[in-house]
Formats: structure tokens, C-alpha cells, sequence
């Protein structure tokens, strides 16, 4: 199980680190301080949704993440990018706590949802998922009725009202550009959606229970081309409403839909940065190689 | 064909699909044949066989007459028979035998008998030769004499003395219903009250009421009203009695003896060498319907085995209701929450082997920790006015059941966790992301997904349950049960009843019966209705599966 190594004393100085906007954790090796300046001076006008602070996680005896350190803006879509195993993933399902799940993780430093440690002891791993909610890979519908799938996270909540959640499915259908395809077959078995219908199901399931952060662990991977058009624009037309942070291993898909962007390589993180200027304008060496294709 | 020839044909792989094919060819051809040979040997029993009368040379050369059904015919050795039957002449190597059910075994002493066809003189099928199912004794093979009532022949000597008879029959049967009807409804329900009564009484007297008290007296009361509804039924069977007991008929056997026979002690009477086909059908589908409908006669060796089909119906249903839950519940446990290492491997494996312990072991332990232990303790706390007569201290249909569950669990723990590890990781963490908690996701996704494997758990466990003979035998399995564990009276249901059951049947007749030879057909009927039912069961349990695998089948894409 985890190994929440979270210390009575980070507890303490948290407020502090608020305060300083984790200047004082500023990496000292594989970036440049600078560049965090910069970046900073770009993020200045935004609202902060999760702060990640001097960040390290291990699997077992091997070390995913190394000292990340980040500022994921309030409603806008932050993309990581990065070659496999750069643990861009790993990052991402940090932030719900879905490695939990898995035996022998241990994580140091911080995550912090708007004050709030993601990783404290009093923090309710449900509670913080409703508020986090996250697409994966492969799209996963329940093998139950379309209705039901979007349903589902609100009857986990114990609604039953049969009016709320008629509502609810309708808007998040809506909301996930799918309402026009299944409004007359709600009844129907999700499995019987094609690829991209049933990750946009997904999503809707997902943005039912209105969580404030969307993770999207590469979203659009298992599609087709049209279907990965359809869910760039809807991540597009989600950015008013949630924080949205995007896994791809696609650069284009990147540049296309987010607003900043992650380069990450051996689970450090390389250069963060506005993903017009981290395409344009790259800091980094690395990150050049990679985004001109030269590796990764 | 040269040798690279026959290597080609090797690599091409036709001599394996012919192999398998053939593995599979010889596996259906055994179950085929099984299933024929007990559905023949089983269902020809019924048939109205032709009655023949035999003329027949005895060893000291005078004639008798035997009359009897034709069994069996086989050849045999001569030196199988016994030496010196000067019948046979001593050239003869092999000689051919016939095996005839006589009937009559209150005259005769004998059911059968081998005739050699060397010593037959002449073989009739007279159409006034009857067969007469008796309640006891088995079968009477004779040609109908008379028909009397107290003693006075009823009717004219004209033809229509077999009506006259077949009346008659009809009649005492009806007579003979009425009677069963006071005797196992109405009394059964006397004695029932009588017996809580008096549990009641003792218990009062127990708790130290006086004899004077108030509540006693009302149950005096109530023993004086049974008392007196007993005696108003028990008048009414006398009269019953003496009405059946009126009539007789006279029927003159092979040997040229005329005998007199109440005619009460009839089942059925019939000329099977007078009846068309039509009236053969008839006869057979009666005869098979009372087999599968009908309560036993004569040590099991006659009549029908209702009550053994409805015992193991009841008790695999049982069985399958405490099975399920334990088994499931052990399985999400083992599968989901318990922490992977060398103790659940161990477990694992310690259930795993447990469907392979001899199901009498399982028996024993029934034996010893639910009847004795538990059954004598739930005595001991609920009804120790009864005792020392036990309740549930004593082999009953609860027991076995339970029993059954404990032989089958390992069957539900395996294919359920086999189910669990089938539902994809995505899925589970599809319904952690929206924020279900470990249990939510387990009963509202994992677990109904599992549902199909569940119940092919159900299904092997079922399979394996309803053909158990051995374990039954010691916890709960008898001859003859005296009531159905399903009645009118409250609780309905008795769970702590002894019951019969197929599987027991099928040993009881075949090999403890009086008469063996007469009941070896009902053996193979027996065993032929205990695969339908088993069939039936599973039939009835894949269809359930397959409804629930439609519902979740997309799933199992992943």
C-alpha cells in the first residue's frame, strides 16, 4: 500500500509555501532557474488549481518522479508530453490518487488542490476523485445502459431522484457532444458505441458529477482521426468549466489544444512553459530535440 | 505410399484432427449408449408384456403348467445347468433357456424361473389370462374365476365378468382413497396437534404451572376436543374398512388351485394378450405416470418414486441456496481484500483440494459436527421438550443440504474468483475515478459481471450434488420416508424431516430389496430419471447463466 510521507512539519510550513509560491523549492539541478522564472512570469495572471512541490515518487525502489515541480492554471488545459516511461502518467495519476492502488508506491513532497494537500491523511481518496475526475486510455464504459454509465457517479453519491438525474445525463451528454447520437437509445448497451462514441461517454460519465480538474490520460490514443477531431474539440469546449490536465504522446494534438505545456523526460520535468512558446521558443536543449523529433 | 508421403501427411496434420476427432467420436458413443441402455432396459418395464402359458416337461418327466412373462433368453453352457437332466441329450453342447416372471409369490415361494426350451411342450397366449397388480406380494398371474361380495358371487355367468371385475376394482380403489385420505390427511393433522399439544403441556408443567392453572386446563380442553375428532375419524375408517373388505374375487392359478383374494389388496388388473395397441399405449403412459407421480410399494420395489424425485429435488435446491452466498462471499474475500501472499496461496490450495476429498469423508463429518454437534445443541436449546426424542439432533434433509453445500463450495470459490480476475482492471478503476469507493465498485459493477461465473459455479456444484449417494446415507437419507418434508401443517417447510432420494433408491432397490430380480427394471428407470433431473437442473441454471452473459457479454471483449 502507499506510504504517505508526508511529514507533521510539511503540514506546517504548507501556508508558507502558498505564500512564496514555492520559490524556495526551486530545483537546482536538470533546469534552469530561469525558466521557471520565465514561466512564472506567464502563469502571473492565472488562477492556480494544483501546486506540485518538490514532488518524488518510487515504485518500490525505483524512483518515477523526481522533483517536479508545478503550477497547473484554473481552466485552462495543461498538456505533459515527454517519450514513453517518462512518467507523464505516473504524474497524472498522482493528482487522483489512482497509485494507490498499486502495492509498494511511496510518495515525497507535495500536491496541493486549492490549499489542500492531495496527499494528507484526512483527505477522503472517494471524495477527492469526485472533485478530480479522470478519462483513461482505452475508453472503459460499464457494461450497463448508456443512461446508467453517466448515471453511475451520482447514484454512488445516493441520487435517486429520478428527475435530477434524467437532467443530468441530458446535460452531460450534451456537454460531451453525444446527446444527438444516443438521446433515442439511452436504454442500449454502452458496449455497443463505437471507439470514439464511448470515450466521449466517458467523458461525459466523468463530467456528470462536475468535478473541478479533468485528467485525460491520452484521450484520443485508441481513436480514429475524426474521433480524435471530435474530442480535441470537446476538450476545447470543456476548458470553460473544468481545469483540464491532458497525457498525449502526440505533439500536434498538444500544440492544437493546450494552453501550457510539460516537456518531461526520465521523470524529470524538463521545461514547462505556454505551449506557444514552449513549441516556438524552447529553453531547453532537450526539449528542442524532442519537439523537432531529433529523439523521443 | 512412400515415406515422404507419409511424412506430408504427418505435417499436414490430418492424423491429429482424426485422433481428436475419433477421442470425441468414442466419448459420445459411451454416453449415447449409457443413456440408451438404461432408457430401454428402464422404460420397456412398463410395457403390458404378452402373458404365456407354458407346457412344460419337469426332470421326472411329468408335465406342469407354468404361466409367467418372458424376461430373458440367453444360450449358456451345458455345464452351467445341473447334471444329469435327462432332457437334454448329451449331445447337446449349448443349450438355450428362457427366464419367466411367475408372479404369485405368496403361493409360489418364487418370483422366476430358468426354463430350458428342450423341456417346453407347448407355449399359449390364452386371451383370458390376466395380470393382477397387487398392493402386496407383487404381481398374480390367473384366469378370473368369480367376483364375490361377502362371499355371494356377484353378476350372471355371462361375459361380462371382467367388466363386472374392472367396476369393482374402480370402486374398492375409490374406497381405498378415501381411506389414505383419512388416514395421512385428517389423522396425520390430529396426531401433528396432538403431538405439539403435548410439548406444550410438558413445557407448562416444566416451568412449574400447577394442574389447576388456567392455561393448563385450555390445553386439557383442546386434548379433549382432539380426542374426540380422533375417535369421530377412527369410526369413520371402520366403517371405510368394512366397506372394502366386502368384496373378493377367485382366481384359479397355473397349478389348476382356485384362490380367494380380497379384492382391496388390486392396483390394477388387466388381459395383456386381449389389448390392441392402442390400449397397450395406454396402459404404458398409466404405468409411467404412476412411477414419476406415485409413492412406493412393497419395499420400493413397486409403484413410483415421487417422493425420492421431489427429496432430491428439494434438497439440491436447498443445497444451491446456502452454497451460493458462502461460496461468493468466500471468493470476493480471497480474491479482493485478502492480502496476496503465502497464506491465501495456501488457502487457495487447501480449497482447491478440498473437491477432491471422497465425498463419504464429507459424509462423516455431517455426521459428527451438524447432527451431533450442532443439531444436538440446537436440541438442547429450542426443543428440549421433545427430547429425548431428537429433532434436529438426528440425520435430516437440513443436514444433508448442508453437507451437499460444504462438498460443492470449493466448486462456487473457484469459478467465482475465476470470474473476479476476468472483470479488466479499466473497468474497476473506471468506477474508482468517479469516486465509488472498493465496495461500491464491487457491488455495483465487478460483482454483477461476475454473476455468469457464479453461476457456472452453480451449475458444476449442482451437477455434482444431485448424483451424491454416499454422504447422504449418513446424514439424512432414508428407504422410505413416511411424509413428503413439504406439508400443509406450519412451518410447512421441515427442514429437520429424514427424505428419500434418487441416487439412494436406485442402491436400495438394486441391492436390498426382497426381490431383486423384479426390481432391477426400476433400477434402470430409476437412474434413467435421475439424469433427466440432473439435466433438467443444469438446463434450467445454463439458461440463467446465458441470460446474464447476454446482458454482460460486451465485457468480456476487453
Amino acid at each position: 500500500m502507499l506510504q504517505n510521507s508526508t511529514k507533521a512539519s510539511d503540514i506546517n510550513n504548507m501556508n508558507s509555501v502558498d505564500d512564496n509560491n514555492g520559490r524556495h523549492n526551486v530545483p537546482t539541478h536538470a533546469i534552469d532557474p530561469s525558466v521557471i522564472h520565465k514561466h512564472e512570469a506567464s502563469l502571473k495572471d492565472e488562477e492556480i488549481c494544483i501546486e506540485v512541490n518538490a514532488f518524488n515518487f518510487f515504485y518500490g525502489a525505483n524512483q518515477a518522479l523526481k522533483d517536479i515541480n508545478l503550477k497547473i492554471p484554473q481552466k485552462r488545459v495543461t498538456a505533459f508530453i515527454g517519450p514513453s516511461g517518462c512518467g507523464k502518467s505516473t504524474l497524472l495519476r498522482c493528482f487522483n490518487r489512482m497509485n494507490d492502488l498499486i502495492d509498494n508506491v511511496r510518495v515525497e513532497g507535495k500536491m496541493i488542490l486549492h490549499g489542500q494537500d492531495i496527499f494528507d491523511k484526512s483527505v477522503n481518496v472517494s471524495d477527492l476523485r469526485r472533485r478530480i475526475g479522470m478519462v483513461f486510455q482505452k475508453p472503459n464504459p460499464f457494461p450497463k445502459s448508456i443512461y446508467e454509465n453517466v448515471a453511475y457517479g451520482l447514484r454512488i453519491q445516493g441520487v435517486k431522484n429520478r428527475h435530477i438525474l434524467d437532467e443530468a445525463v441530458e446535460n452531460s451528454l450534451k456537454h460531451a457532444a453525444l446527446w444527438d447520437e444516443v438521446k433515442d437509445r439511452l436504454d442500449d448497451n454502452a458496449m455497443g458505441l463505437s471507439g470514439g462514441q464511448q470515450q466521449r461517454l466517458v467523458i461525459a460519465r466523468a463530467i456528470a458529477i462536475e468535478p473541478e480538474v479533468l485528467l485525460l490520460d491520452e484521450p484520443a490514443s485508441a481513436l480514429d482521426p475524426i474521433s480524435t477531431l471530435k474530442i480535441e474539440e470537446l476538450i476545447y469546449q470543456l476548458k470553460s468549466d473544468y481545469t483540464i490536465v491532458i497525457v498525449t504522446h502526440n505533439m500536434q494534438q498538444a500544440a492544437r489544444v493546450s494552453d501550457y505545456t510539460a516537456y518531461m523526460y526520465l521523470g524529470e520535468l524538463i521545461e514547462f512553459n505556454d505551449t506557444a512558446k514552449l513549441f516556438t521558443n524552447p529553453k531547453e536543449k532537450m526539449t528542442e530535440d524532442y519537439i523537432t523529433g531529433r529523439m523521443g | 505410399m512412400t515415406t515422404r508421403n507419409i511424412k506430408h501427411w504427418f505435417d499436414s496434420g490430418t492424423p491429429y484432427i482424426w485422433l481428436n476427432a475419433g477421442a470425441v467420436t468414442i466419448s459420445v458413443l459411451l454416453v449415447m449408449g449409457l443413456l440408451f441402455l438404461i432408457a430401454y432396459r428402464g422404460l420397456s418395464h412398463f410395457w403390458p408384456s404378452e402373458i404365456a402359458e407354458f407346457q412344460l416337461t419337469e426332470a421326472d418327466s411329468n408335465t406342469i403348467t407354468v404361466i409367467g412373462e418372458m424376461v430373458e433368453y440367453e444360450t449358456v453352457q451345458r455345464s452351467r445347468l445341473p447334471e444329469g437332466d435327462i432332457r437334454i441329450p448329451e449331445s447337446e453342447e449349448l443349450v438355450s433357456r428362457t427366464l419367466i416372471k411367475m408372479g404369485n409369490r405368496d403361493y409360489f415361494g418364487l418370483d422366476f424361473m430358468w426354463v430350458v426350451d428342450l423341456a417346453v411342450r407347448d407355449i399359449k397366449y390364452p386371451n383370458d389370462l390376466m395380470a393382477v397388480e397387487r398392493h402386496e406380494w407383487g404381481n398374480l398371474y390367473g384366469y378370473l374365476v368369480s367376483v364375490k361380495q361377502n362371499g355371494e358371487e356377484l353378476g350372471d355367468k355371462a361375459s361380462n365378468l371382467w367388466v363386472l371385475f374392472q367396476e369393482q376394482i374402480i370402486a374398492s380403489q375409490d374406497v381405498h382413497n378415501e381411506i389414505e385420505h383419512v388416514e395421512k390427511d385428517l389423522i396425520g393433522d390430529i396426531n401433528y396437534k396432538m403431538e405439539r399439544l403435548r410439548l406444550k403441556q410438558r413445557s407448562l408443567e416444566r416451568s412449574g404451572i400447577t394442574a389447576d392453572s388456567a392455561q393448563l386446563r385450555e390445553t386439557t380442553e383442546q386434548q379433549r376436543l382432539l380426542d374426540e375428532e380422533y375417535n369421530s375419524y377412527s369410526s369413520q375408517l371402520g366403517n371405510l374398512y368394512e366397506r372394502l373388505n366386502q368384496f373378493s374375487f377367485v382366481t384359479r392359478l397355473s397349478d389348476g388351485r382356485e384362490v380367494e383374494l380380497p379384492l382391496a389388496q388390486v392396483v390394477r388388473a388387466y388381459q395383456p394378450n386381449n389389448m390392441n395397441i392402442a390400449e397397450d399405449i395406454i396402459h404404458y403412459l398409466m404405468k409411467l405416470w404412476e412411477f414419476v407421480s406415485d409413492e412406493p410399494r412393497e419395499a420400493n420395489t413397486e409403484g413410483g418414486i415421487y417422493p425420492a424425485i421431489f427429496g432430491t429435488v428439494i434438497m439440491v435446491l436447498i443445497m444451491a441456496v446456502m452454497v451460493t452466498p458462502f461460496g461468493v462471499v468466500a471468493a470476493v474475500y480471497l480474491h479482493e481484500y485478502a492480502k496476496q501472499g503465502p497464506l491465501v496461496r495456501t488457502i487457495r490450495i487447501a480449497v482447491n483440494n478440498l473437491a477432491g476429498v471422497p465425498s463419504v469423508v464429507y459424509g462423516v463429518f455431517g455426521l459428527g459436527f451438524f447432527v451431533y454437534f450442532v443439531g444436538g445443541n440446537i436440541d438442547a436449546l429450542f426443543f428440549s421438550d421433545s427430547l429425548p426424542s431428537p429433532t434436529f439432533g438426528t440425520p435430516g434433509l437440513l443436514w444433508a443440504s448442508l453437507t451437499l453445500a460444504i462438498l460443492t463450495v470449493p466448486v462456487v470459490i473457484v469459478s467465482t474468483e475465476e470470474g473476479l480476475s476476468r472483470v479488466p482492471r479499466a473497468i474497476r478503476e473506471g468506477s474508482l475515478a468517479l469516486g465509488a469507493t472498493k465496495a461500491e465498485t464491487l457491488f455495483r459493477t465487478v460483482l454483477p459481471m461476475t454473476a455468469s461465473a457464479m453461476i457456472t459455479g452453480l451449475i458444476l456444484a449442482i451437477a455434482r450434488a444431485a448424483g451424491e449417494v454416499a454422504p447422504l446415507m449418513l446424514v439424512g437419507v432414508v428407504k422410505l420416508a413416511p411424509s413428503l418434508p413439504l406439508d400443509g401443517n406450519f412451518p410447512y417447510v421441515h427442514l429437520e424431516r429424514k427424505f428419500m432420494h434418487l441416487g439412494f433408491h436406485i442402491y436400495d432397490v438394486g441391492f436390498q430389496s426382497p426381490n431383486v430380480e423384479a426390481a432391477r427394471p426400476l433400477v434402470y428407470a430409476t437412474a434413467l430419471l435421475l439424469v433427466l433431473l440432473i439435466i433438467i437442473l443444469n438446463l434450467a441454471a445454463i439458461r440463467i447463466r446465458n441470460k446474464l452473459r447476454e446482458k454482460y457479454r460486451a465485457s468480456e471483449q476487453h
